[in-house]
């Protein structure tokens, strides 16, 4: 009762009136905040709107041809045409089979057999093998579907065959590295990338920021450090707290959901920790630019949701638009869970690996060099 | 290693300004070694500023000069090395202890026996059984010690302290300053920056700066004798009633009260004693010449500077 009849009075409306005051005069002069106000809705309306599709369409394949024919030209054709699938390689060996799906340069791989024309005009129901990447299920299930038709309209216009009723060939899809589509062998590896990103950028976003506002930074720079060894003694110490997340999830993703690890386990930590200093040289770097705590952690937020979801750990990458593709290519995130995935799920090796390790170098050296030379060495 | 010298600090001409406001303006200032040198000046008179430019964390607009023969313009670095910079905030890791603050400080200037000196530094600030203490847990003064201590542990040869006793209470203020000429004894320079008259009596010299301008400097006794000003003590009741009769009368540059007398300036000798004299012929007030305080001084130079740039 009695803070009904405070609310009453007209001492309440006056201070509530003076605080909301207050507030919008802070909130006009934090000009981070305020981009956040416009910017998180209209990047969330135009990547949820324009770049995500879960139906991915256009999914590179690659084929290998055993036999040239007509029949199989026919096939292909019929397969490209279901829009799920766009033929970016053609491939000449069976090595090269299996080396374009471990390296993640294609989703699905088809091969033509020799002596499949004939076998199909004798009727004797030959296969069409076509292996997938399930990695990602939700990538490559919808595209396997549209497969199953294939086999009975392909060849409905081909002349000189034999009785249509039935399928003339069957095709054999196998679904690698995930048979069972199982959605956990996918999102474990994908949350260590996830987690740490999170982690790592906020440790070190913050880590200039709060010595400048704490006032520490003033003595620091008083003092023989160069800027180069601040950011190192700084970075050092995250990479073994990341290295630890990581080791912790990738830890109970085993032991709780059976998610195996195919790779070497020590391509995985090497490369496990140049992700960790790739996300922590970026953090600094925003740490750096800045002006203080709150927008250091804006910073991280903004730079994170497209992490989320551009990088293909929500929504698969090979079904965004290209544009979003080449923002994706420029995350960290993204990089990282090919890197894992490929490790974990398919065995993969340095080899197949070695653009997605370029990349997370490059990133790194980037965010390092705006660090260091957007650290203010005086406070002119 | 630069020309030893007995001239620590020697700058011309500096200037800086921000977003267009000049905040230090042509001053110039030579600082012998091993003296302590009192930097004085109102709120916001560039102090600060002109500190930070000496020791390279602002650089100037214009005007050069050495610190400790060390280009400030270029050889920050080498400043860094050799000079102790005592911030006006407290800028220690309040969330790292006593021991673990001097460890820190003692390890990025290099010195051989990082834990050793931290330890021996404790007992020199009679912290011994407070060293495992968060610095956020000590009280202004100690902090204020333990800053210092901090800055003399890797045995520079400047010290620049800004306001070090701002907010300390008055003992722990005259123990800081018994530090600061022992140290001065043992051959440092130290420049330091304040508010408090009394300190400025305990310096060796003394600069006064308003408005980003270098007023005077000397002794306290140069500074008192070059303001050429007449000072009288007048005693009485109704004391008050005097002050507003002779505020802004010509001839009368400062008038303020002092305890239970007033203080009664001006710059003209003849002035000063014609717009007194209707006052004097009383019996109500008792009047006698004074030498001016260094506070008279310094008031009468801010309020004459304030007539020129403003």
């Amino acid at each position: 009762m009695s803070w009904l009849g405070r609310i009453g009075s007209s001492g309440f409306w006056r201070r509530a009136k003076a605080m909301l005051v207050k507030e919008f005069i802070q909130l006009r002069r934090d000009r981070v905040s305020f981009a956040m106000i416009v910017m998180i809705p209209i990047m969330q309306l135009i990547l949820f709107g324009y770049a995500i599709n879960t139906t991915p369409r256009n999914l590179p394949t690659a084929v290998l041809l055993q036999e040239t024919s007509d029949v199989g030209r026919t096939i292909l054709a019929a397969i490209e045409r279901t829009g799920y699938f766009k033929i970016t390689h053609r491939l000449a060996s069976v090595e090269e089979f299996d080396r374009v799906l471990a390296s993640g340069e294609v989703l699905f791989a088809i091969e033509i057999p020799a002596g499949f024309e004939r076998a199909l005009r004798r009727g004797d129901m030959p296969a069409l093998l076509v292996a997938a990447d399930a990695t990602d299920p939700v990538g490559s299930s919808s595209a396997l579907g549209a497969l199953n038709r294939i086999a009975q309209v392909a060849l409905i216009n081909e002349r000189m065959l034999p009785d249509q009723t039935q399928p003339l060939f069957e095709i054999r899809a196998h679904a690698r590295y995930n048979p069972a589509a199982s959605s956990s062998l996918n999102i474990v590896p994908g949350l260590v990338g996830t987690i740490l990103t999170m982690t790592m950028l906020i440790f070190t976003a913050l880590s200039v920021t709060r010595e400048v506002e704490r006032g520490t930074m003033e003595s620091l720079l008083s003092m023989p450090i160069s800027p180069l060894e601040i950011m190192v003694g700084k970075i050092i110490p995250y990479i073994m707290v990341g290295f630890t997340q990581a080791a912790l999830i990738i830890g109970f993703g085993v032991l709780l959901f059976g998610v195996p690890i195919l790779g070497s386990l020590l391509l995985l930590a090497l490369l496990s920790t140049l992700f960790i200093a790739t996300n922590l040289s970026i953090g600094y770097s925003f740490s750096t630019v800045a002006q203080n705590q709150l927008q250091a952690i804006q910073m991280t937020f903004m730079f994170f949701l497209p992490n989320i979801l551009l990088s293909g750990f929500m929504f698969p990458f090979a079904g965004m638009p290209v544009w979003a593709q080449w923002v994706g290519e420029a995350l960290p995130l993204t990089h990282y869970l090919r890197i894992v995935r490929s490790i974990m799920l398919k065995g993969s090796g340095f080899i197949d690996l070695q653009y997605e390790v370029l990349a997370l170098f490059a990133l790194m050296l980037v965010a390092m060099t705006i660090a260091v030379t957007r650290f203010r060495r005086t406070l002119d | 290693m630069a020309v030893q010298s007995d001239i620590a600090i020697d700058v011309h001409g500096l200037t800086k300004s921000f977003d267009g406001r000049v905040v230090v303006r042509d001053l110039s200032m030579q600082v012998k070694r091993g003296t302590i040198y009192g930097f004085l000046g109102p709120n916001g008179s560039g102090k600060t500023t002109t500190i930070r430019m000496l020791c390279g964390l602002l650089t100037p607009d214009s005007g050069e000069g050495t610190c400790l023969g060390y280009d400030i313009r270029t050889e920050a670095d080498e400043i860094k090395r050799h000079v102790g910079y005592m911030t006006q905030r407290f800028s220690l890791y309040q969330d790292l202890s006593v021991r673990e603050n001097l460890e820190f400080v003692a390890r990025i200037y290099g010195l051989n026996a990082p834990v050793k000196s931290a330890k021996e530094m404790i007992a020199r600030l009679g912290l011994t059984g407070r060293e495992e203490q968060l610095a956020a847990q000590l009280s202004g003064g100690w902090k204020q010690r333990l800053a210092l201590g901090a800055c003399t542990l890797p045995s520079p040869q400047l010290l620049l302290l800004d306001e070090p006793t701002a907010g300390v209470d008055p003992k722990a203020r005259r123990e800081f300053w018994n530090e600061i000429h022992a140290l001065a004894n043992d051959g440092l320079t130290v420049l330091v920056s304040t508010h408090y008259m009394d300190e400025a009596e305990r310096c060796h010299e003394i600069a006064y700066i308003a408005y980003g301008e270098l007023l005077t400097h000397g002794t306290v006794e140069q500074v008192v004798e070059q303001s050429n000003l007449t000072t009288y003590n007048v005693g009485g009741d109704d004391l008050q009633k005097l002050l507003q009769a002779l505020e802004g009368k010509p001839g009368i540059d400062m008038v303020a009260p002092f305890g239970a007398s007033l203080h009664v300036s001006g710059r003209d000798e003849k002035k000063l004693e014609a717009a007194i004299k209707p006052f004097r012929d009383g019996k109500k007030y008792n009047w006698s010449r004074a030498e001016p305080s260094l506070e008279d001084v310094f008031i009468e130079l801010m309020n004459r500077s304030k007539d020129n740039f403003r």
